[in-house]
């Protein structure tokens, strides 16, 4: 066992212990925003359950990171639920983390399009319903990479969770009603797109290996964030090359009107630098501005990853006046602050 | 006619230590055949769901059998995870309904279980044959059953042939396109991979066919 964790590059002791171990380190490093609930496997904000407030909740496999942890506190998620790494969590952490966020103001669960999280926390509904605790849930497909709804899951769940985290979250927070929140919610999933392409695969510490084998010199275009397979692979291209097949997939799919503002996020997968990140943003905001969109907000660095990937995805989101005072409103996690 | 064996707690019991055997002896098959079309954590999550089960049932001796399953299920539920947790979790939950209160089962009674279990995955995870997962072995293995039943077969032929069938199911899943589940992602790409959840589910199966051999 030793010898095969040390053989994996990873800063890790047991390979069944690194959830728990993470997430003690990030309740650790971080105590005035959040605890972390051991015995439910949960992360809670430090100040839960916040009374007359909508409560949030998201969770997902681990692996994911800073998504979902490091998005609880003030001004975005009140628990988050993480699972094993690229597992859905159980309906009892879901249960728990809805039961400890209840200010009485209504529940929304952010549920990101995946058969396993979809199921998981539908039964989680289900018995908190039971229990008298008003829950609605979210389901945030919003990459379209996936394009065959009829012949496939429906499209997955990626960059918008972000997005919808934070928008979400500032509108709980402004005191608006359940009906609100879950309004501008589904407003970002329904005005957000997102593409992705990966430069190499990722090694899950429980297996130990690489999911998939990505020779030098290619690229896996259309990736979810689970270390799967994308759509097809290609000659691994330029940043240039890179940014027009991501704008391509997700303008044509948002199809915006000319002049529409909007949030630019350009994320990575784990193992890219934001050297590059940064570079891939230029060649994004380039091509955005010259398809006749205004990129009046961005956001660029690793927020929701898999693993130590190598790669990046771009999520575009249609903003009105609304979402981009709620993008901009006071937050503070482990993972984004501003405001104040 | 068939041989009317009765079967118990003891054998709900066995079924699932026989199943966390094979799980554990297969994982890294599994793990293989998920990292092809998934996201490789398939026989991680089935061997820690099934070594729960085997803890959870070993301090609980003394339930009914259909009590055992539904706790079986629980279980599943609360410590698998992924799509897998609560489809097997909600399927023995309703298997253990349909067998009732009574200290022992019949074959026309477990034939009922797999039939209640195989409705549970589908009305879950809406899916139908041929979208390649654990419904391609499931369904023919509870028609093998029925059938095999019907014809007044023995237990033991019965159970071989719904593990036989199971097997088969799975074998056919390689030529399919998913169409649900992380694989359905991969479009075209997931042609010529077995599923995962179809091999565990003959697993399952294979595992049923044992302990009920061994039954006295």
């Amino acid at each position: 066992m030793a010898t095969a964790t040390r053989r994996m590059r990873k800063i890790i002791n047991e390979p069944d212990q690194v959830v728990k171990e993470s997430l003690a380190g990030l309740a650790a490093s971080v105590p005035d925003i959040l605890r972390y609930d051991v015995a439910n496997q949960i992360l809670v904000r430090a100040d839960a359950p916040v009374k007359g407030k909508v409560a949030l909740i998201s969770g997902g496999g681990s692996g994911h990171e800073p998504l979902h942890g490091g998005f609880v506190g003030k001004g975005m998620l009140d628990a988050a639920c993480p699972g094993e790494v690229f597992t859905s969590p159980v309906p009892d952490q879901m249960l728990a983390a809805t039961k400890a966020v209840d200010g009485g103001a209504g529940v929304i669960h952010i549920v990101k399009n995946y058969t396993g999280d979809v199921l998981n926390f539908k039964m989680a509904a289900d018995e908190a319903a039971d229990e008298g605790i008003k829950v609605e849930a979210i389901v945030i497909d919003d990459d379209v990479a996936v394009q065959d709804s009829l012949y496939t899951a429906g499209r997955r769940g990626v960059g918008a969770t972000v997005i919808a985290e934070k928008i979400g979250g500032a509108a709980a927070e402004r005191g608006d009603s359940l009906e609100a929140v879950v309004s501008a919610i589904k407003q970002v999933n329904a005005r957000g797109r997102s593409f992705g392409i990966a430069l190499s695969s990722c090694i899950p510490p429980a297996s130990g290996n690489p999911i998939f084998d990505l020779p030098e010199g290619e690229m896996e275009v259309g990736i979810g964030i689970h270390g799967e397979p994308g759509r097809r692979r290609a000659p691994l291209g330029s940043a240039a090359e890179i940014a027009d097949i991501m704008v391509e997939a997700v303008t044509s799919d948002l199809a915006a009107k000319s002049g529409s503002n909007v949030l630019a996020f350009v994320n990575g997968m784990g193992g890219t630098p934001l050297l590059e990140l940064y570079l891939l943003y230029g060649e994004v905001e380039k091509r955005l501005r010259a398809a006749g969109l205004k990129v009046t907000r961005n956001l660029v660095g690793s927020y929701i990853t898999s693993l130590e990937m190598a790669g990046a995805s771009l999520t575009v989101v249609e903003l009105d006046d609304n979402l981009t005072a709620l993008w901009d409103a006071p937050v503070h996690t482990a993972a984004l602050r501003w405001g104040g | 006619m068939a041989v009317a064996i009765a079967m118990d707690a003891q054998t709900v019991t066995a079924w699932m230590n026989e199943i966390a055997a094979s799980v554990r002896a297969e994982r890294d098959y599994l793990v293989q055949l998920d990292a092809a079309i998934g996201d490789g954590d398939h026989g991680i999550n089935l061997n820690r769901g099934f070594d729960a089960v085997v803890l959870a049932l070993s301090t609980e001796p003394d339930g009914t059998p259909g009590k055992l399953l539904i706790l079986s299920g629980k279980t599943l539920v609360s410590t698998v995870g992924g799509a897998s947790g609560p489809l097997w979790g909600s399927a023995l939950r309703k298997a253990g309904r349909a067998l009732g209160d009574g200290p022992t089962f019949d074959l026309a009674q477990l034939v009922d279980a797999m039939a209640a279990a195989l409705a549970s995955i589908q009305d879950l995870g809406a899916a139908v044959p041929g979208d390649k997962t654990m419904v391609d072995a499931l369904e023919p293995a509870v028609a093998a059953m029925r059938e095999g039943l019907a014809r007044g077969a023995s237990s033991g032929a019965i159970l071989r042939s719904a593990a036989e069938a199971a097997e088969a199911g799975m074998r056919a899943t390689i030529p399919m396109q998913a169409r649900k589940g992380r694989a359905s992602y991969l479009g075209e790409r997931s042609i010529g991979h077995q599923d995962p959840g179809a091999t565990s589910t003959a697993l399952i199966m294979r595992a049923l066919e044992r302990t009920v051999a061994g039954t006295p």
